[in-house]
């Protein structure tokens, strides 16, 4: 459903992605792991064009983002996306988070918006929070919030962005328990992580990545017990 | 001491009826200068270069020059000009207008830059087309930071409004000197007017904090 052909992309002089070519398919949950600074976070802001690749495709359903007469708006809605940061409508009740987008941008009706954002906030266990304001949530729950705000656009594909870099360790849990739903649903998952657990449980595929290169492509059982490079290998050790 | 406050009793409400007349032209000049000086800021912060390159000229040029050379110019210079006989109260809209989206594009252009670049990339995440991201998300919150700057703009605005008396329009400044005149003293009108400005800007600004209050439910 997605496929990244030959993709680069340069701040200035700096190449942080170099030549990554990588197919998705529909239902597929991958992870994307690596060091700080090996350019996971940037790759999936090229895939919903956040980041403007400097050179390569990226085809989703055969529509080239890439291409400016591609209509983008349209596109990410179909892919939804979710912050370290959580980056909520702070001046939004919670309800408001989730309907906002699909009434403004896809035009559906506040009462249909409404009910299917309650039935979402019912499946990451907010419900009572629906006229709170984000200031008043924890950090677990603004980004549940923001993983239900994603799901109401209804996107075909979800990307990740360190989704629990954030929080406080005890609240790890509440939103990889939201995810791995998510994933079980059937849901195509795309997921920078440092979470190996989570990564080597729930993902199908692991895709490495070190210095703007895509290293090594894998099983998470294979790619965890045995990598093929010393780089990975070197890796897995400082972490595990 | 000579102070005689009884004398001028009989003009007092031809003073206040100045109240509504600055209040009037305030508020105009105030509406125009808020949304010409919002699509100012826009132009700033926005890619064209050409629009960027207006908005700082028309800023530089406003900021630049003394607002009362700014009156004179539309009330005595655009007339020789154009021959268009223009009204004393339309040339002090245009000049306080166009002179406060000068300094209110700037402060909406602050605010604007002030908004956590997080809330755009989220807005485009979920495909929100760049005018309603700038109507819904952006500038509702850039508002909430710049309302003290806002509200000193509007303060500043009601009390420079007393210029306009230098071009005959009767707002509570000239009134007071029109009453001064009249009577042969002047400390009593123009202390009389002076507690009325003091009186509007502290309403001015008790509004301005309830609206604060206001915005800060979401806090």
């Amino acid at each position: 459903m997605i496929r990244v052909e030959n993709l680069s992309k340069s701040f200035g002089k700096n190449e942080v992605l170099t030549n990554i070519s990588t197919q998705i398919s529909k239902g597929e949950v991958v992870a994307i792991i690596g060091p700080s600074g090996s350019g996971k976070s940037t790759f999936l802001r090229c895939l919903n064009v956040l980041e403007n690749p400097s050179s390569g495709k990226i085809l989703v359903e055969n529509h080239d983002l890439t291409d400016s007469k591609t209509p983008i708006h349209k596109m990410r809605q179909q892919i939804g996306m979710v912050f370290q940061h959580f980056h909520l409508f702070p001046h939004m009740t919670v309800l408001e988070n989730l309907t906002y987008a699909p009434m403004k941008a896809k035009g559906v009706k506040k009462q249909a918006a409404e009910q299917s954002a309650r039935s979402l906030l019912h499946k990451v266990g907010l419900s009572e929070k629906e006229s709170a304001y984000p200031s008043s949530l924890s950090g677990g729950q603004k980004q549940r919030v923001a993983i239900a705000r994603a799901l109401a656009m209804e996107p075909e594909l979800m990307l990740f962005d360190e989704p629990t870099s954030a929080l406080d360790p005890e609240m790890v849990k509440e939103v990889l328990d939201v995810m791995k739903d998510l994933a079980k649903s059937g849901m195509t998952m795309i997921v920078v992580t440092h979470e190996m657990g989570f990564a080597r449980e729930v993902a199908d595929r692991i895709l490495f990545l070190d210095h703007g290169v895509l290293l090594e492509e894998g099983k998470p059982n294979d790619f965890f017990t045995n990598p093929k490079t010393e780089r990975a290998k070197d890796f897995l050790d400082k972490i595990l | 001491m000579n102070l005689d406050f009884g004398q001028i009793t009989p003009y007092i409400p031809f003073m206040l009826e100045g109240i509504w007349v600055t209040l009037k032209f305030v508020f105009v000049a105030l509406i125009f200068g808020f949304i010409l000086g919002t699509l100012l800021a826009l132009c700033k912060i926005g890619s064209i270069k050409l629009l960027n390159w207006f908005a700082i000229v028309y800023t530089s040029i406003f900021r630049g020059t003394p607002l009362i050379l700014q009156l004179m110019i539309f009330y005595f210079a655009i007339p020789q000009l154009t021959g268009y006989d223009i009204s004393p109260f339309l040339s002090a809209i245009l000049a306080f207008g166009l002179n406060s989206a000068a300094y209110i594009s700037e402060i909406i252009r602050a605010g604007i830059q002030a908004v956590d670049k997080g809330q755009t990339e989220a807005a485009m995440a979920l495909g929100i087309p760049y005018k309603q991201m700038m109507k819904d998300i952006i500038l509702p919150q850039a508002f909430k930071n710049i309302l003290p700057a806002l509200m000193n703009e509007v303060i500043t605005l009601t009390k420079e409004s007393a210029l306009v008396s230098t071009i005959s329009v009767l707002d509570l400044m000239r009134r007071a000197q029109v009453v001064g005149s009249d009577i042969y003293r002047s400390f009593e009108p123009l202390l009389f007017v002076g507690f009325i400005y003091w009186l509007m800007v502290f309403v001015l600004s008790s509004i301005g904090k309830v609206i604060e209050r206001r915005l800060k439910v979401s806090d």
